[in-house]
């Protein structure tokens, strides 16, 4: 299977462990990545500058209507929901919260598999909610492959729990695996 | 199981397209140039939380009941607003363009998009503190009329005012945001002062013509719902609605930048989606 995009969800402990996943990625890794982070309304863009300091990949926000590219990894705008157009490219929404969440992570998710198909990699990561539980279940559904950060490891565990208790997820591995995993794949 | 998702989806989306058709047919409201994976979402919630077992089962209830379109309008119609949104906004609109609005004797300004009125009346006082809400008018605009109706009330949920005080703040007010309202039960009621120049009236941007010739337009987070060719559109009609010299904002992730309009306008904030109309434009 050649995988076409990548989604992930994370929220509380989040940062940490967006770094130790982004941070081993290869300099030619070619699928684009996409980042919903739960974060503060009010934050700026610390996040994007303090992990593309840390990556060897382009790490930036997401714009209204930019094309997704290979090698990139977005990250959705505070305040704003981030959606995946099918001709692959990114849509914001100011509507209500999904899950007391805006960015959500199952807005981007189920978006995504919209656009991506079986082509799809879906990942939650530590968090202490239920978003990305039913986006994870249908990028499933739609034949995608779904990931889980090992609740053990997680430093909230609810969102990965959450996430495997919805749906029969593919594989439930630590940070430092997913990393390795994926830059097996690409 | 990939195969078959592939040719659902692909009969999903000619599903979808139909009914915006349909909608616009009877009904004369326009969606179709509306960003796809937006409607398709609304679409989908609606058609979940109704009993009918496809979209083109929901085309033929609207198509036969103007009540379930009603339902339908107000699900693509997003109404998440709020006092003072983006208080830095405000903030910039006080320090660089309030001055300029002050050299006028008469100034107009059109709010396009207003949903339920919260950013319309942060602006009226913002206005009444710089002294210039007795010159001014607002037309407020929205094609909803639910919202429209919300706006023109002023009414709204006491627990939203902690976090409008907090943003009136951080936008550089120069009062107490207690001041501009009266508490009663669960609501809070905004001063009829407030409102006594503003005009709420229905208008849709997607089809209806330029509304009025203003120095201001406000019209923040309608844009990012729209295809490039509907933006260029409504960016053109909004340009049309400015007198030279002119302001037009947008919404923090809204551009000029690559549309056709761009070339009439200079940028006054690049971060707070801020710009003038240009006061001549040379012909090539």
């Amino acid at each position: 299977m050649s995988y076409k995009a990548i989604v992930i969800g994370s929220s509380a402990g989040g940062l940490a462990a967006l770094k130790e996943l982004l941070s081993p990625l290869k300099k030619s890794f070619k699928i684009p990545i996409i980042i919903v982070q739960h974060i503060s309304p009010q934050s700026d863009n610390y996040i994007t500058t303090y992990l593309n300091n840390l990556c060897e990949l382009k790490v930036k926000e997401a714009d209204q209507r930019e094309l997704i590219k290979k090698g990139h990894v977005y990250f959705a705008t505070p305040n704003f929901h981030l959606l995946v157009e099918e001709n692959y490219s990114f849509s914001l929404s100011t509507e209500d919260r999904v899950n007391y969440a805006r960015p959500s992570i199952d807005v981007l998710f189920e978006t995504a598999s919209f656009a991506y198909g079986e082509k799809l990699i879906g990942i939650v990561l530590t968090g202490a909610n239920h978003d990305g539980a039913k986006g994870l279940r249908i990028i499933k559904e739609r034949g995608g492959l779904t990931i889980v950060q090992d609740p053990k490891e997680a430093e909230v565990d609810s969102m990965p729990l959450n996430a495997i208790k919805e749906s029969k997820v593919d594989q439930v591995l630590k940070l430092k695996d997913i990393a390795d995993f994926l830059n097996r794949l690409g | 199981m990939s195969k078959t998702f592939e040719e659902d989806n692909k009969t999903l989306n000619i599903e979808i397209e139909l009914l915006l058709e349909a909608i616009f047919k009877k009904y004369g409201y326009d969606f179709r140039d509306y960003g796809k994976a937006h409607i398709k979402r609304r679409v989908l919630h609606r058609l979940a939380s109704s009993k009918l077992e496809s979209i083109s089962h929901l085309q033929h209830a609207i198509l036969y009941d103007e009540e379930y379109f009603k339902l339908i309008l107000k699900d693509f119609s997003i109404n998440v607003t709020e006092m003072f949104r983006d208080p830095s906004f405000y903030k910039k609109l006080r320090e660089e363009v309030i001055p300029l609005l002050k050299t006028y004797p008469f100034i107009k300004i059109w709010h396009a998009g207003c949903s339920t009125g919260e950013e319309v009346y942060s602006m009226a006082i913002l206005l009444k503190e710089e002294g210039l809400l007795d010159r001014t008018q607002i037309y407020a605009t929205d094609f909803n009329q639910n919202v429209l109706k919300t706006a023109k009330e002023g009414i709204y949920p006491i627990d939203k005012v902690k976090e409008y005080t907090h943003n009136y703040q951080k936008s550089g007010g120069i009062h107490s945001f207690s001041d501009y309202y009266t508490a009663k039960f669960e609501s809070v009621i905004l001063d009829n002062e407030l409102k006594s120049n503003i005009v709420f009236a229905d208008h849709n941007l997607v089809s209806d013509k330029v509304f009025a010739e203003v120095h201001l337009v406000i019209c923040r987070n309608v844009l990012i719902y729209f295809n490039k060719s509907l933006q260029d559109k409504v960016l053109d009609l909004l340009e049309k609605s400015l007198i030279p010299g002119g302001y037009l904002a947008l919404g923090s992730k809204e551009s000029i930048r690559f549309s056709k309009s761009n070339k009439e306008f200079d940028t006054v904030d690049d971060k707070e989606k801020i710009y003038k109309k240009k006061l001549s434009i040379k012909k090539a």
